[in-house]
């Protein structure tokens, strides 16, 4: 092609600025618009956002941002913001309300709460969803006196936590990392886009600029799996018959790290072998508790943490009390050794070719052992034993949801520490590593409290805990669990962030025990947030036929923005957006730390409110005034703070510990423990929102075992010992729980649920089909139904983000080419999606890079007409659809007629991935069914505009 | 008809990198939030809480998958403007509003005399321009003008928005007839390639294909032991040497 260059027009001058001014102020804050906790900037010009960008200088982000960040501004000025406090005029569901004062408001509230207060505080349920205030929310319960708390983790990420604490000291999940800068091999399971995504987008990306190999064992080629150099295809709920094949392959061919495993882990720890006794299956233990190992140069048993000692890792040996005891490494490598690992015993049911199997793990044994990394960093261990250099095994793993989300979940993940474990690959150069202020001891915390709860009296600890064994379940005497949600009992021994899933369920039946109200945060409860909607609603507006009230009596909301459940809510507390507040990410709750050190971080308000709503949290601090709970009052009654900034300021939760960890002390010169300082919110906000502390170059690997470390941690705090964290190959508090189901001890489960506990408590990783499984054949539903979360929308928040719901507006069900072929289907159909509960229609979409047997959609985008502040006819809710429509909180009654939570059954994570479906071309007019009634929005509240000109200069 | 210049001094754009772009629209929604109050101010949206929502936005993210079966792959790939060397856009612009810079090739549109014709958006191969029938003018890409010469921004910072918030560090800018910059060595080393280059735009900005996937085998290592039973298995490691 050939271009005129000299017979056009000259180009007319353009008026141009190259520099023009950006902003009049920029203010330093955290971004709310996920679960990531990025720094980030705001430019405000004329009194408006002009620009929000990354902190260049932030722990977590380094200066990036994500598409939901940057969409920030439209967050901010959504129409779908709610303006005042609303009561509820009409019926439950109607969204009839009246707008009232924020004194009505908090005062009615207050009645309320007051009477449960002073005669059954258990019968206030407090969850909170996507809360990152929960140190502060848990403790504000605990004052209360109800065992009846949680936030969202028990349908999102407790199977992560659940195994990596009770195995390694810490998690995958947002709490550890692959050490990006040193891994030569990566293994990621699993992981959608809505935790630490960006930290995980800069590592992925620094990963492939070092030729490293990453491997996506994942079902769908989206977002991360896209830039895989392999992708393993595998069939939802089956890693973990893949990770033990892997397991299999690396003790049959003798290529695990045992130096590591003697030094680091309880392989050698000896464990009880008498059948049939309270003790078999224990750890073997000398006078002072201390597990015993058996030393083959003295051959006897002595304590499995004498340095120097030469233990033996395979035999039988006998006790002085004259027991048999075998050690961890015996028991574990006799069990994966069987054929019942071998690749080819696996293939066809992960759906993975045994060859590929065979050839993942002599690629990670080839890295782990024939390109070891030395680091030339000398560090001392917990033994005193100097090292002069710190050796590692440069394949890091790191996995998330597609874990999780199963009945099967605890156990997967258990298996993948367990590979990890055998590779010598925790925390060291190159492999997964842990982030401040993890490690913590294992168990890293206190039981679970809530037993004898009483009237006018705060609970002596917090809700949430840690369970060891039976004893520590929160059962009554008569064996009728504590909470309404059923954690920590039978039902899921090991729930440590409870189970929202079942709370309105449970509420609802009366089973255990009827509440008086509900009392929810940010959790969209009524809608995606359910693990089946339509259920939820019809609870949430069930009426008792005896008086003609409603089965759960009162519903208290807060939320920013007119979600679903705002119309469930008998009084509604309307909250700030991120922007308009102070606020808190806590060492104390989720933190924020990098594996170089602890940090934590702001929230500052960027512009005042200009609709009459209040940070829930001071909302909070204000209702502990007017119940005058314990921490709130001060001896005379009055409030002990202002608001939620005074009470990140001055709180101690131990002596000179509070909300945040930096600039403590009068002048702000302490770190970690300090007493208050006044000026600390103000020091944050000069340091760019945040505060973070490195670690010393000798404390930057083995953090389990690192005397440098361990003493540092101590100092600032974050944990309250100095003693070594032995990696729990073994894990003795599952083998507790199952030796109560077979018989042991004064606390055991009843006879009708020991089956179910003796199947997944296994003390060393198994793998088990989901139990949603074992309800229909699967001729009838062949294909497993999955959601992903996109990289651009964080659950149903964004919806009404006039950016973001131009990239996401309506989802498709996503269909394997052949397999819609098989089925007759196309590009563009509209299927029913068919599950033993229900059917909910969508239009197919097709797609290579799918495991054949799977399909798959976007999590949250579908909407009920007439929230968010949407229009009625927005596709959200004409073409949006929700998998939430076919699944079910509960598994069929069993034999005895118990209905068991649809959850694993150690940690009652809800099994959100279990669903198997099968989908069928459908007939009738292109939208989605079912279709709910729209709900009508609150009042005053004005539909958006129809045309947008964000930044258009004023005229 | 709009003349372009024979040659320009600096040949400003950006290298994107398909190998690590997982498809995160940071980049697409970033530029939409600093152009739609700078520059090019307002990036109007039409029905932006309702059916048929759409706005302008000046980088816009595709996925595609290449390949059958096992060896399929996805493909993230953002579009925007690849400020040509032979732009169409700007010679069969009838007013000049379409032109290209001769001190470092940045095609823009000035709004003022731009009258919505839209032969340029007919003219681009690559579809990077989009019309916005409110106000009635033709947007595209500006290589974020006010940014990268911005003496109020750290100099750092004075990247495109794009490149800035890029959490893969898929996006990189700079001169292109420099051939020691970063992005001309990051072609040189990646193999970067035009797009659609038989159409004879020469469009500044380039791509890096994705790397070949990697399913090869480990080097050889001595034979595998290979015991027979579990049994025997254990055995290996009962005199084996450890100290705790």
């Amino acid at each position: 092609m050939t271009t005129p260059r000299t017979t056009g027009i000259a180009n007319p001058v353009e008026h141009l600025d190259p520099s023009p001014a950006v902003s009049d102020a920029v203010k330093p804050t955290t971004c709310y618009m996920c679960a990531c906790r990025c720094g980030i900037r705001v430019h405000l010009k004329d009194g408006r956002i002009r620009y929000i960008e990354g902190n260049p200088d932030h722990p977590v982000n380094k200066g990036v941002i994500c598409a939901k960040g940057s969409a920030g501004i439209m967050q901010h000025y959504s129409p779908a913001r709610l303006s005042k406090p609303l009561l509820r005029t009409g019926e439950r569901g109607s969204g009839d309300f009246k707008e009232i004062e924020w004194e009505e408001a908090l005062s009615l509230a207050a009645t309320w709460l007051g009477r449960i207060r002073e005669t059954d505080p258990k019968r206030l349920a407090f969850f909170t969803g996507r809360d990152q205030s929960q140190s502060f929310t848990g403790w504000w319960a605990k004052q209360f006196g109800t065992p009846n708390f949680a936030a969202h983790g028990g349908f999102c990420s407790v199977n992560m936590a659940a195994a990596g604490l009770y195995s390694i000291g810490g998690s995958f999940w947002e709490f550890g990392e692959p050490d990006w800068h040193n891994a030569k091999y990566f293994l990621m399971f699993g992981v959608a886009e809505d935790h630490d995504s960006n930290p995980i987008k800069a590592g992925l990306a620094a990963l492939k600029a070092r030729g490293a190999k990453y491997v996506a064992v994942n079902p769908v080629q989206t977002g991360y799996a896209a830039i895989a150099d392999e992708v393993v295809a595998i069939r939802p709920g089956t890693d973990g018959l893949f990770v033990l094949a892997l397991v299999h392959e690396l003790l049959r061919t003798d290529r695990i790290d045992l130096e590591f495993l003697v030094r680091y882990t309880n392989a050698a720890w000896l464990v009880i072998d008498a059948p049939g006794t309270a003790e078999h299956g224990l750890f073997a233990r000398d006078a002072a508790g201390a597990p015993l190992a058996w030393d083959r140069a003295r051959n006897e048993a002595v304590d499995a943490a004498t340095a120097g000692m030469q233990p033996a890792v395979v035999g039988e040996y006998l006790l002085a009390d004259g027991r048999t005891a075998r050690p961890v490494f015996h028991l574990l490598a006799e069990r994966y050794l069987d054929g019942a690992y071998a690749p080819e015993a696996v293939a066809d049911r992960c759906g993975i070719p045994a060859a590929t199997i065979h050839r993942i793990a002599r690629e990670m044994a080839e890295v782990a052992f024939e390109q070891a990394i030395e680091l030339p960093q000398p560090w001392t261990d917990t033994q005193g034993r100097r090292h002069e250099t710190m050796r590692g095994r440069p394949v890091a793993m790191h996995a998330m949801r597609g874990i999780s989300a199963h009945s099967n979940g605890f156990q997967t993940c258990r298996a993948i520490h367990l590979l990890q474990m055998l590779l010598g690959a925790i925390d060291t150069p190159g492999s997964w590593r842990y982030k401040s202020p993890f490690p913590r001891p294992i168990p890293p915390g206190a039981a679970p409290v809530g037993k004898g709860a009483k009237p006018n009296t705060a609970l002596p600890g917090m809700a949430l805990g840690f369970p060891r064994g039976p004893e520590d379940l929160l059962l009554e005497d008569d064996g009728t669990p504590v909470r309404i949600d059923k954690a920590f009992t039978w039902e899921a021994p090991m729930a440590l962030h409870g189970m929202m899933h079942t709370v309105i369920a449970n509420a609802h039946a009366g089973d255990p025990y009827r509440i008086d109200t509900l009392f929810m945060y940010m959790a969209n409860m009524a809608w995606n947030s359910a693990m089946n909607p339509a259920d939820t609603a019809r609870m949430l507006t069930d009426k008792d036929p005896a008086t003609g009230d409603y089965v759960i009596p009162h519903v208290i909301y807060a939320d920013a923005y007119a979600s679903e459940m705002v119309a469930h809510a008998d009084l509604v507390f309307p909250d700030t957006t991120y922007l308009e507040r102070w606020d808190c990410v806590s060492l104390l709750d989720r933190p924020i730390g990098s594996p170089e050190g602890p940090a934590d971080s702001i929230r500052q308000p960027i512009l005042p409110p200009d609709r009459d709503v209040r940070a829930f949290q001071s909302v909070l601090v204000d209702l502990g005034a007017r119940l005058k709970l314990p921490g709130f009052v001060t001896e005379t009654g009055a409030p002990l703070y202002r608001d939620y900034a005074d009470y990140i300021v001055n709180h101690q939760r131990s002596p000179g510990v509070g909300p945040l960890a930096g600039f403590r002390g009068a002048d702000g010169s302490k770190s970690g423990v300090g007493e208050p300082n006044p000026e600390q919110l103000q020091r944050y906000v000069a340091n760019g929102a945040f505060w973070s502390h490195h670690h010393p170059p000798e404390a930057l690997y083995y953090k389990h075992a690192n005397a440098a470390y361990l003493a540092e941690a101590k100092a600032l705090g974050l944990i309250g010992s100095t003693a070594q964290i032995v990696l729990q190959l073994y894990s003795e508090p599952v083998q507790r729980f199952r030796l109560a189901a077979e018989g042991h001890g004064p606390i055991q489960p009843p006879p009708a649920d020991r089956p179910r506990i003796l199947a997944a408590f296994d003390p060393l990783p198994i793998w088990y089909p989901p139990l949603d499984h074992a309800h229909g054949p699967d001729s009838a539903y062949p294909l497993r139904a999955v959601t992903q979360r996109p990289a651009a929308m964080y659950h149903s928040w964004h919806s009404q983000n006039a950016w973001l719901r131009q990239i996401y507006g309506a989802n498709r069900l996503y269909m394997n080419r052949a397999t819609a072929a098989a089925l007759g289907i196309a590009e563009d159909d509209w299927v029913w999606v068919i599950s033993r509960h229900g059917r909910v229609k969508g239009q197919a979409r097709l797609m290579e890079g799918l495991n054949p047997d799977t399909v798959w959609t976007w999590n949250a985008i579908g909407k009920r007409a007439g929230a968010w502040g949407l229009a009625a006819d927005a596709p959200e809710s004409t073409r949006g659809f929700l998998l939430n429509q076919v699944i079910t909180e509960f598994l069929p009654e069993d034999a005895g007629g118990t209905r068991h939570a649809n959850a694993d059954p150690v940690t009652g994570q809800a099994a959100w991935y279990d669903l198997r479906v099968r989908v069928e071309k459908a007939a009738g007019p292109a939208e989605t069914m079912p279709q709910p009634s729209a709900l009508r929005p609150p009042p005053h509240m004005r539909p958006g505009p129809d045309i947008l000109r964000y930044g258009q200069a004023a005229e | 008809m709009t003349s372009i210049p024979a040659r320009t001094g600096k040949q400003l754009g950006l290298v994107i990198d398909l190998d690590t772009c997982v498809g995160c629209h940071a980049c697409a929604v970033n530029c939409k939030e600093w152009n739609t109050s700078g520059h090019t101010a307002p990036l109007t949206d039409f029905s932006p809480y309702g059916a048929g929502q759409d706005g302008v936005w000046l980088n816009r993210i595709h996925a595609y998958e290449a390949g059958l079966g096992a060896d399929s792959r996805t493909v993230n790939f953002p579009r925007s403007c690849l400020h040509c060397a032979e732009p169409a856009c700007v010679t069969v612009c009838p007013t000049g509003a379409s032109y290209k810079r001769a001190e470092d090739g940045i095609v823009l549109v000035n709004a003022e005399i731009c009258i919505g014709c839209k032969l340029c958006s007919w003219a681009c191969p690559y579809g990077a321009r989009e019309f916005d029938p409110d106000q009635g003018v033709m947007r595209k890409c500006t290589l974020c003008i006010d940014r990268i010469y911005n003496e109020n921004i750290a100099e750092a910072e004075r990247v495109p928005a794009c490149v800035k918030a890029c959490p893969t560090q898929a996006r990189h800018f700079g001169d292109f007839a420099d051939p020691n910059s970063n992005v001309s060595q990051l072609v040189a080393q990646r193999g970067g390639v035009d797009l659609m280059p038989e159409l004879g735009y020469r469009p500044t900005n380039k791509y890096l294909p994705p790397r070949p996937r990697r399913t090869t085998v480990p080097a050889a290592r001595p034979a595998e032991p290979t015991p027979t039973g579990t049994a025997n298995a254990l055995l290996r490691w009962v005199d084996r040497a450890l100290s705790r």
